[in-house]
């Protein structure tokens, strides 16, 4: 099968900023691909690179095994949903969704009756006859998802979509996303600086560092088992452990990774891990109780209930033997 | 010992921050009283003294105003040699105000999207500088460079290109002895002096519309055309309205460029000017300078009904 979006070293560079830097990516047809990194990782170039408002300063990328490099934005049959949604201020909601429609030439009878098939998939169809400036973040944010909807793209860009609501819309958000997504059966490729939202949303994800893939894999796999120490602190704030650490626990001569929920607070005392608590950090359903523990900090989540220990108290950590991921890279 | 819970109050300014704070209107009513009572009396009593002129009208003989209402001397303006100012003016507005639109789009859009730093402060400083010498100056300057003795002329003849300024020179209405004498002449005038106040307000229509809107726009399947067309035009409507306004008006008014370059055929500017002064008409040059408060709000009343100012 060929890939949706396929990147062949591909490079993106501005003056001497190397915002993407030798890229090798494969996003399988019909996945919810997450692009998940901090703010200047390069992910969002990449989206820009795949919908053509970006052109790669060297490398190959393809969609559908068709190279890209000659073909402007308005031929690629791929939509995005921006960040700040970019709605037409000046036009209604329905001439909104139904632009892609208008400018391919469609009658104006039969585009209206695809943007309001649209509009009622996003449960908007009431909304037709408002101007963006009339709606909600939240509105917009679905307004701006049928709008790429309508022209049933081969894929769908997500830049940070859902960066600018609340919380609880966020989550129903998500829900909804991914639930369209399945029924569509649109390859997605979603950005954002959220592991959260990355883990729990994508088949597969990139994790971008620097302008380079940190690693790639099902959010088990970079969860679980992160390739190095940036995956391991980005993703989930990993315990991570230098080699000397990592041996002294029983592991090889290795950088390793502890993740903070499997471990358990035990009297000082027998424990191969063990310091004075230097924090405290209330979380709502748990509390993060940090150790500077040999080598480095440690930090294990306690569900809320548990006694606490007193800042300045030494106490000693226990884990399951396979809890200990040793990676392969640094 | 530890600081006050409330600092203690410095005097008059404190005093006055107080006042404001506690009676937020107030500030606004003594910021917005002198222009408002600048606007209300100065400009729309003398607008309303101007209106009641206009209906009065002179007595033939005596020449003297008669201070009775009639629509006599607005009825005077519908005659052909009134009428024919009217129309010129009228045609060369909207001549100069769409020449100035198309000439301003591409600078503005420049300057708006694409100038940065150093190059958007030469962009202001090469729109305002030539504002900054004299209006005279510059009419003068242009009479000399239409002139049959002028530049271009030089330029054409040096270049052996004279059969064109020639045949631009032998069309019918437009064209005359020479540019500087020639409707063509009063025309390219207008626009030159007139460009800034166009690139202005477009540029900072221009500058409003996100970048992201453009590349939605792209991304949905629209050519630049249809981008330029159904996205970027719109947002913008409201700037080039705005500067189309000033293109627009001043060329109504304006007396002085008409009479110096040009066929001195009459502009309105140039009727009130002669009816006020020399003819001693004070009624007919009310009643001119009517016309182009009309003229302004039936226009701007068709941009409002056009959807122009939708994306405001």
């Amino acid at each position: 099968m060929t890939a949706a979006v396929t990147f062949d070293n591909v490079t993106r560079h501005f003056g001497s900023v190397r915002a993407v830097d030798g890229v090798d990516l494969k996003i399988a047809e019909g996945s919810f691909f997450a692009m998940l990194g901090p703010s200047g990782s390069g992910k969002t170039t990449c989206l820009r690179l795949i919908s053509g408002f970006e052109q790669p300063t060297g490398g190959a990328i393809r969609i559908f095994g068709e190279d890209v490099s000659a073909i402007p934005p308005n031929r690629r049959n791929v939509n995005t949903v921006f960040q700040d949604y970019a709605l037409f201020p000046h036009l209604n909601v329905r001439d909104n969704v139904a632009y892609g429609l208008m400018v391919k030439g469609m009658a104006k009878a039969a585009r209206y009756a695809k943007a309001e098939e649209m509009l009622n998939l996003v449960k908007l169809d009431a909304y037709g006859d408002r101007k963006p400036g009339q709606l909600s973040g939240g509105q917009r944010q679905r307004v701006a998802l049928a709008r790429a909807l309508v022209n049933e793209p081969r894929v769908l860009l997500l830049d940070e979509p859902l960066g600018a609501l609340d919380l609880k819309l966020r989550e129903a958000m998500q829900d909804e996303l991914k639930a369209l997504q399945q029924r569509l059966g649109i390859t997605f490729v979603f950005v954002t600086h959220d592991q959260h939202e990355a883990l729990s949303m994508a088949d597969s994800l990139a994790i971008f560092n620097e302008g380079r893939i940190a690693q790639i894999g099902t959010p088990e796999d970079v969860y679980a088992r992160p390739a190095n120490r940036f995956v391991a602190d980005f993703v989930g704030s990993s315990n991570v452990l230098p080699p000397e650490v990592t041996r002294a626990l029983g592991g090889p001569a290795a950088w390793s990774s502890l993740r903070p929920e499997a471990l358990q607070v035990a009297p000082a005392g027998g424990t191969a891990l063990a310091g004075p608590v230097t924090g405290l950090r209330y979380l709502g359903a748990g509390t993060r109780i940090t150790i500077a523990g040999p080598g480095a900090d440690i930090s294990v989540i306690v569900p809320a209930g548990t006694a606490l220990p007193q800042m300045g108290e030494t106490i000693g950590l226990t884990f399951a033997p396979g809890a200990l991921h040793v990676m392969e890279h640094a | 010992m530890t600081a006050p819970a409330i600092l203690p109050e410095r005097g008059l300014a404190d005093r006055l921050t107080a006042l404001f704070w506690r009676k937020p209107n107030l500030l606004l009513i003594l910021l917005i009283a002198p222009p408002l009572i600048w606007l209300g009396v100065i400009y729309l009593g003398s607008l309303a003294a101007l209106l009641l002129q206009s209906f009065y009208s002179i007595d033939e003989f005596s020449g003297v105003v008669k201070e009775e209402f009639t629509l006599k001397t607005y009825a005077e303006l519908l005659r052909p040699s009134n009428f024919d100012i009217i129309l010129r003016t009228l045609v060369m507005s909207l001549a100069v105000t769409l020449a100035c639109a198309v000439i301003a789009f591409p600078i503005a859009y420049y300057a708006a999207r694409f100038a940065r730093g150093r190059w958007k402060a030469v962009f202001y400083l090469g729109i305002l500088l030539p504002l900054w010498s004299s209006y005279l100056v510059k009419v003068y300057a242009w009479k000399m460079i239409l002139s049959k003795e002028g530049i271009i002329s030089w330029a054409a003849d040096a270049t052996h290109t004279g059969f064109i300024l020639n045949g631009v020179l032998a069309l019918p209405v437009i064209g005359g002895n020479s540019l500087s004498t020639s409707y063509l002449g009063t025309f390219m005038v207008f626009v030159y002096v007139w460009l800034p106040y166009m690139i202005l307000p477009m540029q900072a229509a221009l500058e409003r519309v996100p970048t992201t809107m453009l590349e939605a726009s792209a991304d949905l399947g629209a050519t630049r055309a249809q981008t330029f067309r159904t996205v970027i035009l719109p947002l913008a409507l409201p700037g080039i309205i705005a500067g189309s306004i000033f293109t627009f008006s001043l060329t109504m008014g304006d007396y002085i460029i008409p009479r110096i370059i040009g066929t001195s055929a009459r502009s309105i500017g140039m009727a009130v000017s002669e009816f006020q002064g020399t003819a001693g008409n004070l009624p007919l040059a009310a009643a001119f300078a009517v016309v182009p408060i009309v003229i302004m709000l039936i226009y701007l009343a068709l941009a409002k009904r056009a959807g122009a100012f939708d994306a405001l």
